[in-house]
């Protein structure tokens, strides 16, 4: 870690001109492009929040913050917290779910193999959303595979209520961010030189210690970036919990959207959008400069 | 803690390996591969269950009535859904190969250097992957509409269409693929590249062949999951098309009015096939 | 990849072909598929329009399946006019589209209470009815229509009901009134097997009309009894659920359910169980209906309105009734329609209980005091 500034202070004047040239270069396009495509746009989410719907659902352009106090409404506020808590756990499960997995596909010898395999946990997510959700129904349902195993092997006697419930949310959420969770841990555990481990072995004599301190925070980055990849888009899913939840709760995600659509307040459902987005964005930033810390 | 481990490094290369008792490393090896089949199983489980009711010969995607090849002779015939097919494809194609080269050098740019103002580009980054799909949706049709009107005049309109899903696509595909991609490049370790400049290599060489071969990984698994998160978009792709850009999940979710039959199915299960056979086709011509 | 690639090829051939011109075209593959619904050709002539006033093609935005997409290519074949066919998935979703601006689109199918938001918002162009002599097939009851009297702005395309859909073995009865969902001694029965319609302006006006509400009701007092007798059942709520609610009663994952006519049908119909059924309960319910119509940015308005026409053709309205089983609102359609379709209760109710049936209609302001309940009923 402290190698980096070093090496900064190294650089020769002329190699500054460089440098600049070079993070324009790589940053300049997509600064560029960010800009155009989607800071400017946000622009119009943000005026649109200090607006009024009008009776029909137009908006009316009486600038207001009454938008934004009505977030702070406890009925709202309870419905953040179910979503929070719930992408929360969705994520530890992905993590606790992915790492061995990203671990041991990272450590195929063969580096075609290991693109292979890398394919194959993308393939399925190539057929359509709602038909993999309607699978799962299948799989889940009272005379579906689990409870039929189940009862046939006599684990139950009664079929088991699976469907619609709070168990069929999460599997189904833990199924969809996945992947997301597996890409960044493969990538940043693929880098490390596993004779670390080894010799760490060797040292603490106990695969958990070398786990917990040599390889766990070798791997930080990409469990960084995979927690925040499933984390947030978790955080507005709202799909998965009505088709396999049932629908008898209401997400943040339903919120923001019925504002746009089913209510038609653009206005209120701008200034909820930007709360959100200020108040993860703030965390993210804070977990991520944490966690790049702690390397 | 960092440091002790980086040290350890060269010695660690030369000694271990050899040293380490056979029983242990087995079991541990034991539940990695239980864990692997485990998430495979978890991953191809619904797979199967949706190829299975392809060939179900009622119109219900979750109550098997006998079999039948009958969906799959409707998929054939119906043209719209090819179309819908080919939108998506291009779509997706397109986006994923313009955000995995953004995102990619904004990820160097990011995990190499300081600079002012890295913190708002940081946010930026970040935004497009926080922001609700439904807000970032609705605010890119209001920009797309407006520009279209303004561009108009002095004679450069553009109407809605795959180009604008395109653009919405590449705005939060590059997100995803930088966040991949840094993960990867993380403490990355500059001694490689430096070793490389030291031989005279330039810096385009040094970059050819030293750092992208390095990041690859992380390219890669950026590059599919944009390809997979376009693929399967709804929202934001709703609202960025025009007409005769109708693409596959537009048509799917707009069959709630009737009802998703098996046909949809049995395009995911050609579509399933078709991919695989690229993989494999592909392995094998480069083991050649 | 080949299969796309033999798509493009196919489509660039169908291109050739409108692009060719309609006359010597046509005859080749039209009546081939025409020949059951008494022969397009011979009305080719009037149902065209004025040819020289046609676009060469037009957007017409819908959802999946919702025509027969065989009487889109006898249009093309006929009228020398290829159609754009996209779709969207709720009438929320056009209207947000719409409303931020999207053009392109010529021809849209708004439902009754979205038409009323349309017409408000000024984004509906006024039909030219001298182009659509057609109107005049349409039954009384649709021309004069609450949300759009004398069909200024819109032509009827297809109605339908919301009622309840039920496995009659498993149910022990036809679930012929609201009782059987709202009364929470009667729907306990079907703890776990039962499911609603997972939108606010169905579920809470269904409530309201078991109270003996109107299901457009904006009084707090009348909404926050509806509010309770939801509370009251659902606890016996398998799901809320909007577009699968066929599929769950088909496949015995529910035995009774809230739903549209239409969805409930295609599916039933499909099905070889015969203890599936639709009924309208005896208190009333929804009427609604999908109707054609224009928006104002619409880039070739006349080549709409010679669709339009078209589609309120007594054949071609009878093909696509035949063909998704919802009903049709044109009159001279009727001896053209199938017989399992015309005699079953469900999707042509009687007179008795179509006079208990209701339009949903916009609510004004009174939508964001229907969603605060709809959001307090899913959060409790």
């Amino acid at each position: 870690m402290t190698a980096v500034p070093v090496s900064k202070i190294e650089l020769k004047p002329t190699r500054r001109r460089v440098e600049t040239l070079q993070i324009l270069g790589l940053i300049g396009p997509t600064a560029l492009y960010l800009l155009l495509f989607f800071v400017f746009p946000l622009l119009i989410v943000f005026v649109y929040s200090f607006l009024k719907r009008g009776v029909y659902g137009q908006l009316v352009w009486e600038f207001n913050v009454l938008n934004y106090v009505r977030v702070f409404d406890t009925l709202y506020l309870s419905i953040l917290w179910r979503s929070f808590v719930l992408a929360l756990l969705n994520t530890l499960v992905c993590l606790v779910l992915a790492y061995p997995f990203a671990y041991y596909i990272a450590r195929v010898e063969n580096a075609r193999t290991r693109n292979l395999l890398l394919v194959l946990i993308m393939v399925p997510f190539w057929t359509n959303f709602l038909i993999r959700t309607y699978a799962w129904r299948v799989i889940l349902a009272n005379d579906g595979p689990i409870n039929l195993i189940l009862l046939n092997t006599g684990l139950i006697s009664q079929p088991l209520q699976l469907i619609f419930t709070n168990f069929a949310v999460v599997v189904g959420l833990v199924y969809g961010y996945l992947p997301f969770m597996v890409l960044p841990l493969y990538a940043a555990i693929e880098r490390i030189d596993f004779s670390l481990m080894e010799a760490a072995s060797d040292l603490y004599a106990n695969g958990w210690q070398a786990f917990r301190k040599v390889l766990f925070p070798l791997s930080m980055p990409g469990v960084i970036a995979g927690s925040i990849l499933v984390f947030i888009p978790s955080l507005g899913a709202f799909v998965t919990p009505d088709l396999l939840g049932g629908a008898k709760t209401v997400m943040i995600g339903n919120l923001i959207q019925g504002q746009f659509l089913t209510s038609r307040d653009w206005p209120f459902g701008s200034a909820f959008s930007v709360l959100l987005m200020l108040m993860v964005l703030g965390a993210t930033l804070i977990y991520f400069r944490k966690g790049g810390r702690t390397l | 803690m960092s440091s002790v481990t980086t040290s350890l490094a060269p010695a660690a290369k030369v000694e271990s390996a050899t040293a380490l008792p056979r029983r242990a490393i087995s079991l541990t090896e034991r539940l990695l591969q239980v864990n692997l089949w485990l998430v495979f199983i978890f991953f191809y489980a619904p797979i199967a269950v949706l190829i299975i009711f392809s060939f179900n010969s009622g119109r219900v995607v979750s109550q098997w009535e006998g079999f039948s090849l009958a969906w799959y002779a409707k998929l054939f015939s119906n043209r719209d859904i090819g179309l819908a097919l080919y939108n998506s494809m291009v779509v997706a194609g397109v986006s994923t190969v313009i955000s995995t080269i953004m995102g990619t050098l904004v990820a160097l740019g990011m995990e190499r250097f300081d600079f002012r103002g890295k913190l708002s580009m940081d946010s930026m980054l970040y935004l497009p992957i926080i922001i609700p799909d439904i807000a970032m949706a609705v605010m890119l049709l209001l920009f797309f509409v407006q520009a279209g009107q303004l561009l108009a005049r002095i004679g450069f309109g553009f109407s809605l269409g795959l180009g604008t899903i395109i653009l919405a696509h590449v705005a939060f595909n590059i997100s995803y693929v930088a966040v991949v991609v840094r993960a990867r490049l993380a403490d990355f370790d500059k001694s490689l590249e430096e070793a490389a400049r030291d031989l005279y290599a330039n810096e385009w060489n040094t970059f050819r062949y030293v750092t992208l071969p390095l990041i690859m990984p992380g390219i890669l698994g950026g590059a599919l999951l944009a390809f997979t998160i376009s693929l399967d978009d709804f929202v934001v792709t709703f609202f960025t098309s025009g007409p005769g850009s109708t693409t596959l999940p537009l048509r799917i979710y707009s069959m709630v009015k009737t009802g998703i039959t098996p046909e949809i199915n049995a395009l995911s299960t050609l579509m399933l096939l078709a991919s695989m056979v690229l993989v494999l086709g592909s392995l094998a011509l480069q083991r050649k | 990849m080949s299969k796309t690639q033999s798509l493009v090829v196919m489509l660039i051939l169908a291109l050739l072909v409108s692009a060719c011109g309609a006359a010597p075209a046509a005859p080749a593959d039209a009546p081939a598929t025409a020949g059951e619904s008494t022969g397009g050709d011979a009305a080719a002539s009037g149902r065209c329009g004025d040819p020289s006033k046609l676009s060469e093609s037009v957007s017409f935005y819908n959802w999946t399946d919702y025509l027969d997409p065989e009487v889109l290519n006898m249009f093309t074949a006929e009228c020398g006019v290829k159609v754009v066919y996209d779709t969207y998935s709720s009438n929320e979703d056009l209207l947000a589209k719409m409303q931020a601006g999207a053009t392109g689109y010529d021809l849209i199918i708004p439902s009754d209470y979205m038409v009323s938001i349309m017409i408000q918002l000024d984004m509906l162009k006024e039909l030219d009815h001298a182009n659509i002599p057609n109107l005049a097939n349409i039954y009384p009851r649709f021309a004069e229509a609450p949300y759009d009297p004398g069909n200024v702005y819109t032509a009827p395309y297809q109605w339908g009901t919301t009622g309840i859909g039920y496995n009659e073995a498993e149910v022990g009865g036809i679930p012929d009134s609201w009782d059987y969902i709202f009364n929470p001694e009667v729907a306990q029965k079907f703890a776990g097997k039962m499911s609603l319609l997972n939108d606010q302006r169905e579920v809470i006006g269904a409530a309201l009309k078991y109270l003996g509400h109107s299901m457009n009701s904006v009084d707090p007092d009348e909404l926050e009894a509806a509010k309770q007798t939801i509370l009251a059942i659902k606890p016996y709520v398998a799901t809320f659920d909007s577009d699968s609610f066929g599929d769950l009663l088909v496949s015995g994952d529910v035995i009774i359910g809230h739903g549209w006519s239409g969805g409930y049908f295609q599916d039933i119909y499909a099905s070889d169980n015969e203890n599936l059924g639709y009924v309208i309960p005896k208190e009333g319910g929804v009427i609604w209906t999908d109707n054609l119509a224009i928006p104002k940015t619409a880039p070739n308005p006349y080549t709409a309105e010679v669709l339009i026409n078209y589609i309120l053709d007594a054949d071609i309205a009878a093909m696509i009734t035949n063909f998704n089983y919802y009903a049709s609102p044109v009159e001279t359609a009727e001896p053209l329609i199938l017989d399992e379709i015309k005699q079953d209760s469900g999707i042509y109710p009687s007179e008795e209980t179509l006079a208990k049936m209701e339009f949903l209609r916009d609510l004004g302001e009174g939508t964001l005091l229907w969603d605060r309940i709809w959001t307090e009923i899913k959060s409790e």
